[in-house]
Formats: structure tokens, C-alpha cells, sequence
């Protein structure tokens, strides 16, 4: 009821038949990870000690979480990348048929890149791409 | 079956197995399934080999011998590296989160493999010809940025964390000009599916001639993204020890060891795919068996080159490294598609196009590194105050 | 059948993840969580044929928004380790109110509701060909509204983060 019916024509295929290699391929390197990672937990060697699993820090007992606060460059950079990430998105499909487009095309893609470089410039201005501070 | 042209034999094989009586799906799922297997051994060969490779050619750079005790030249070093790496003791620390301590190395390692379906090894031979192929690359790569990110908070400590932002903040600001690159490439190709930005550059017209800038671009992200000298900032033992897999051992830090070669690999075989023709060569139309040859050799010249560098260049410092990004790379590679673009729609013949493209291209080159000389000349670079993170 | 194997374990997979995200005491692993969620709709859009739209879920939404959210939360004080119960006293009649409504709901999307009949046919050859062409066509005041929007979020966020200087 909750999942439709597939036609008989439809009964064999189950996806493109262009991803199918993917999944395949999805579930053999799954296979082969996780028996990668299990071969030495069958064969090696299992003496632990309250030493050995502390976390490594240059032979000095850890005192304090390092999972602390961290600059904003971080977080910066990450905006950044994601705003030209999706402009990205949008300059694809435009890429693939530009040769066929008009020039119209072109200076649609023109506004576009104009605005964005407003923003860009706004950004250097700001010192957004510095990292030191 | 014809053994010359490779592009046979996956009728051949189908055929073959459906006369047994199998229904075609059946038959495909077999297919691929040999297919994805050959695949992962393809790749984990070629690591052994590459990693062996690179040993030796840093040490002869460097005026060593390199790796000689394990098989002839060393060339069973890695496998041995590998059975010493697979019988070791599996440590988890106490104070890591487990389940994404244990899941960073395998989503590493996937989001490199998933990769490798879409390269072109010779005419008509790829894993799966995705019509979105490009995107389809940057996206399964960013699966790596997660995992970076993973490994350095679950293994709780100091360096790991400081190394996994770190390589997190310049996989992203380098992916920006990288994906930028691969815009101008589908401009010229008029496609994204790989195998037909291969046919594009049909003729001896390899992209390499025809974007030189863009090349150089790709180059310079693809090292970057590879953490590779000289963007290893991660590696920087001297102060994060050894970035985000310091609390790796044994098999898991392995596939660490994995992925980075896996890279090397892959973004050399895009490399030679997008500029430098991938399996096209002299008769590779007519011998398809050939292409396969000449996507090897294009694809380990792209890897002599990292090699190259790896064992020539010094370090930059994380500052550097991020303004060289964003303020030299991202404009440069948003101007080389604004130029792209508009010499595409200048409706030319081919000829002057190619030719117009060369031009403007070398220009480019010449004005950045112009900028770039008189920046360092008067140390615009040099930072005020020091940075800790 | 192998497709409907496939879609309810992505389905599944995809669900689980979402609880996980709502209910894991630490924050940094919801962000994780949240991650594997993205993934598994990515995984159905795979299933629904639409290529361009799984990529991009992976390429926007893994690649770059749940950074963010991590590094968001990495900016917050002390919220990086700390766990932190995501359950209040209400939690056993907000679970049980959720329930009934999404029975209710589900019960008025699929039985209730006459949705027009979509003929389910191949998809076109050169989808991200009209995708662009449409992009630059009928949808051109949207498309460059967009990067209107993104210089926006640009903007703010380098007000945010600059605060001081301002």
C-alpha cells in the first residue's frame, strides 16, 4: 500500500542503469572496509594498559579537554566556501549549454558574476581573507 | 570478442553468461560486480606501487637510496609495510567518541574510492559514464572533508583537532578555485561527463594547449587538496606533530595512509583526463587497448610532478596558504571563466578560438605571477602578529 | 523488488539518522548524525533519477552546511564535549502528541488526498541542459536574485563575525 506498485515493465530495473556500478561499488568497499578493519582485531596482539590508550600529547599527562572554543577564521571560511559553493551549483548548468546559449546567456552570467564580486571585494575589504588577527 | 578494443568485452561477457540461462539483470549485477572488484584492485596495486615509487624518487632527490632491503630495488617494501600495518594492535583511546573514531577512517577511504568510477581508461571504458560526472567529483570529495573533520574531534586531542580544522579550512578554500577550474573545462567541452570532455580533445587539441592557465590552476588546488608540499600543513610535525590521524594506529591509520595516495592517484588521473587529452594518444581510436597505456603514462607524469614538488619545496605557514587561496587563486580562476566564456561566444573558427584562448591564457599567467612577484617584493605578505590555531 | 529492498533500507537508514540527530546527548555528534541524514536523501534522490539534485544535496549540504553547523558549534562556548540531555520532563507527551500527529498526517497525504497522477516515464537526456537553459530563460529573475541572496549572507556574515570594527 505504502510503496507503489512497479509495472511489469519496470519490475527488473531498479534504478538508472548508470548508477548501478555505484551501489555496487557502495557495497564492496563497504565489505572490504569493514573487513580490513576487523583483520587485526582477530589477529593483533590485545595488551592494553591505562597509558596506552591516553590521548598522545608529547609524553605529557593531558589535563584539560581539547575540545575548546576556536577562532572565527574557521567559521569565516566556511561561509565563504559555501557562498561560492552554491554559486558554483549555478554556474554548471549554465557552463554545459553556454556555447549554445545567445548572448543574452552571457550577460545574465555577467550580472551574476558582477554581484558576486561586489561581494567579494566587500570581503577583502574587511579583511575577511586575512588570516592572522 | 575483439582483446584490442576492451569496449567488447562487456557484450561479449554478457552474452556469454546470458546464455547460461541467467535474466539480464542478473547478468549486469555479475558484471559490475567483477567490475567494481578490479576496480579496488586496480587502485590498492597501483598505491603499492606509487608509495614504493615515491620513497624511492624523494630519496634519490634527496641523495639517499631509499627503501633496497625488501625484494629487488625494495619494490616489496610496501607489501611488507602493509602485513606489518595489518597484525598490529587496534587501539581506540579511552576518551575518544568510538563510533566516529571508528567510521573517519572508512569514510576517507570511500569518499576516494567512490571517485574512481567515473574515470575514463580507455574509449568507452569507465565504471559508470555519469552525465553529472564533474559534480559528481566534487561532491564524493567533500565526503573526505568530513571525515578529516571526524577523526580530529573523536580521537580528543589537542593536535588532532588543531590539524583536523586546519585541513579542513584549506580542503575548503582550495576546493573553491579547483571546482572554478573544472567550470572552465565544461565550458569547452560543452559537458560534464568525462568521457565526453575526453572526446572534446579530439585532434592533438588537449586542453592542456588550449588552457594553459587553467592547468596550472588545477595543478597548484589538486597539490592543495592532496596536502601536499607545499600545502602539507597538516603534516607540520614540527607543530601539530601529525595533524588530524596522530591518534591512528595500525589498520586505521593505514587507510589514512590509503587515502592520501588514493589522492595522489586520482587527482592525476583528472588531471590527465581534463587537460591533457585522458586516453587519447597516437591511434588510440583505431587500438582502444591502447588508451589504457596512455592514461597510465599521462596520469604518472601529473604523479612525477607531485612527486617533484613533495620532495623539492619547503612549507608554507597557514596564513600564507589562505590568502594565497582566496586572494589570488579565487579571482584568478573567476576571471579565467569570464574570459573562457566570452572568447567561446565570440563565435570565431575553431582555429582562432584555440588560438585567442592560448593567448589570453598566457596573459593571464604573466599578470598573476606579476602581482604575485611585487606583493612578496614589498612583503605585503608578512603577517603582524603571529597566530596560535 | 530490488528497488523497493533498496529505496526502505535508504529510507530506513535516512530515518534513524534523524532520531539520532534529535536525541544524541553531544552536540557535535547531532551534527554528525545530521550529516548521514543529508546522505541518505541524497540516496533518494539517486532512487527518484534526479542526478543533479543528489549531487548537489552532497555537494551543498554535506560539503558545506554541515561544516558550518560544526564549526558554528566549535565557536560556542563549551558546547564541543559537553553532553547535554536533549530530553526535558515534557518529552513523553511531546513524543506521544508528535505520534499522533504524524499519523494523522500520514493518514491525510496518502489516503485522504487525490494527488494528480504524474505519468512516470524515463528522464530526458539532457536534463542539466534544461536545467540551464531554464535557468537562463524563464527563471532569470530568480536565478539572479539568488546571487543577490547569497551576497546578502556574505555580507551578514562578515558583520557578524566583524562586530567590533563596525
Amino acid at each position: 500500500m505504502w510503496l507503489p506498485e512497479p509495472t511489469a515493465d519496470h519490475e527488473d530495473m531498479f534504478m538508472p542503469i548508470s548508477y548501478l556500478p555505484l551501489l555496487i561499488l557502495f557495497v564492496i568497499i563497504l565489505l572490504f572496509a569493514i573487513v580490513a578493519i576487523g583483520f587485526p582485531t582477530l589477529l593483533g596482539p590485545r595488551r592494553t594498559s591505562k597509558i596506552k590508550v591516553e590521548p598522545y600529547e608529547s609524553g605529557l599527562t593531558p589535563f584539560v579537554s581539547p575540545r575548546r572554543r576556536f577562532p572565527i577564521h574557521y567559521y569565516m571560511t566556511a561561509v565563504l566556501f559555501m557562498i561560492f559553493d552554491v554559486e558554483v551549483i549555478f554556474l554548471f548548468p549554465w557552463a554545459v549549454l553556454a556555447k549554445k546559449l545567445k548572448v543574452f546567456g552571457l550577460v545574465e552570467i555577467g550580472l551574476f558574476f558582477l554581484i558576486l564580486i561586489i561581494g567579494y571585494i566587500y570581503a577583502w575589504r574587511k579583511d575577511a581573507f586575512t588570516w592572522e588577527r | 570478442m575483439n582483446l584490442l578494443d576492451p569496449q567488447t568485452i562487456a557484450p561479449w561477457f554478457i552474452k556469454v553468461v546470458g546464455s547460461l540461462g541467467l535474466s539480464a539483470f542478473w547478468t549486469q549485477l555479475i558484471w559490475d560486480v567483477i567490475g567494481s572488484v578490479s576496480l579496488v584492485l586496480f587502485a590498492i596495486v597501483s598505491i603499492l606501487f606509487i608509495v614504493w615509487l615515491e620513497r624511492k624518487f624523494a630519496a634519490r632527490v634527496q641523495d639517499r637510496l631509499g627503501p633496497n632491503r625488501v625484494g629487488p630495488y625494495g619494490l616489496l617494501q610496501t607489501i611488507a609495510d602493509t602485513i606489518k600495518l595489518l597484525t598490529k594492535e587496534d587501539i581506540t583511546p579511552a576518551t575518544a567518541d568510538r563510533v566516529s573514531y571508528n567510521i573517519a577512517p572508512i569514510l576517507a577511504v570511500f569518499s576516494v574510492f567512490m571517485v574512481m568510477v567515473v574515470i575514463p581508461f580507455a574509449k568507452g571504458v569507465s565504471g559508470a559514464d555519469l552525465n553529472v560526472g564533474v559534480l559528481y567529483i566534487t561532491a564524493v570529495s567533500s565526503l573526505g572533508i568530513m571525515a578529516a573533520l571526524m577523526a580530529g574531534w573523536s580521537s580528543d586531542n589537542k593536535y588532532a583537532l588543531i590539524g583536523g580544522f586546519r585541513v579542513v579550512a584549506q580542503l575548503l578554500s582550495y576546493e573553491v578555485p579547483m571546482v572554478m577550474a573544472m567550470v572552465s573545462v565544461v565550458l569547452v567541452s560543452g559537458s560534464m561527463s568525462l568521457q565526453k570532455i575526453v572526446g572534446a580533445q579530439a585532434g592533438g587539441r588537449w586542453f592542456f594547449w588550449v588552457m594553459p592557465a587553467v592547468f596550472l590552476l588545477y595543478l597548484t588546488t589538486a597539490l592543495a587538496e592532496n596536502e601536499r608540499t607545499p600545502f602539507d600543513l597538516l603534516e607540520a610535525d614540527s607543530e601539530i606533530v601529525a595533524g588530524y590521524h596522530i591518534e591512528y594506529g595500525g589498520i586505521k591509520f593505514a587507510w589514512f595512509f590509503l587515502t592520501f595516495f588514493l589522492n595522489t592517484l586520482f587527482l592525476a588521473s583528472f588531471a590527465a583526463t581534463f587537460f591533457l587529452g585522458g586516453w587519447r594518444g597516437p591511434f588510440a581510436e583505431q587500438v582502444p587497448i591502447l588508451g589504457f597505456v596512455y592514461y597510465f603514462l599521462k596520469t604518472t607524469l601529473v604523479i612525477f610532478f607531485m612527486m617533484w614538488v613533495r620532495a623539492t619545496w619547503p612549507r608554507l605557514r597557514i596564513d600564507q596558504m589562505m590568502s594565497f587561496a582566496w586572494k589570488v587563486l579565487v579571482p584568478t580562476s573567476l576571471v579565467l571563466v569570464m574570459i573562457t566564456a566570452i572568447i567561446l561566444k565570440l563565435g570565431l573558427s575553431p582555429f582562432w578560438e584555440t588560438g585567442l584562448l592560448l593567448i589570453s591564457n598566457l596573459a593571464v599567467i604573466l599578470v598573476v605571477l606579476g602581482f604575485l612577484g611585487r606583493a612578496l617584493r614589498l612583503g605585503i605578505e608578512r603577517p603582524k602578529r603571529r597566530v596560535v590555531a | 523488488m530490488v528497488m523497493r529492498v533498496v529505496f526502505v533500507v535508504v529510507s530506513l537508514f535516512t530515518l534513524v539518522m534523524a532520531f539520532m540527530v534529535v536525541s544524541h546527548p553531544t552536540l557535535f555528534s547531532s551534527a554528525l548524525y545530521l550529516v548521514a541524514t543529508f546522505l541518505g536523501v541524497a540516496g533518494l534522490y539517486v532512487l527518484l533519477e534526479a542526478d543533479f539534485l543528489a549531487v548537489v544535496q552532497v555537494m551543498i549540504y554535506v560539503g558545506a552546511v554541515s561544516i558550518l553547523i560544526i564549526f558554528a558549534i566549535m565557536l560556542s562556548r563549551g558546547m564541543m564535549g559537553k553532553r547535554t540531555s536533549s530530553h526535558n520532563r515534557q518529552a513523553k507527551w511531546v513524543a506521544l502528541a508528535s505520534l499522533l500527529l504524524a499519523i494523522l498526517l500520514l493518514y491525510f497525504i496518502t489516503v485522504l488526498m487525490r494527488w494528480p497522477a504524474v505519468q512516470a516515464g524515463p528522464v530526458p537526456a539532457g536534463a542539466i541542459q534544461m536545467l540551464g537553459q531554464d535557468l537562463v530563460g524563464r527563471y532569470v529573475v530568480p536565478f539572479e536574485v539568488a546571487s543577490v541572496l547569497l551576497l546578502v549572507a556574505l555580507v551578514g556574515a562578515i558583520v557578524l563575525a566583524r562586530e567590533r570594527e563596525i
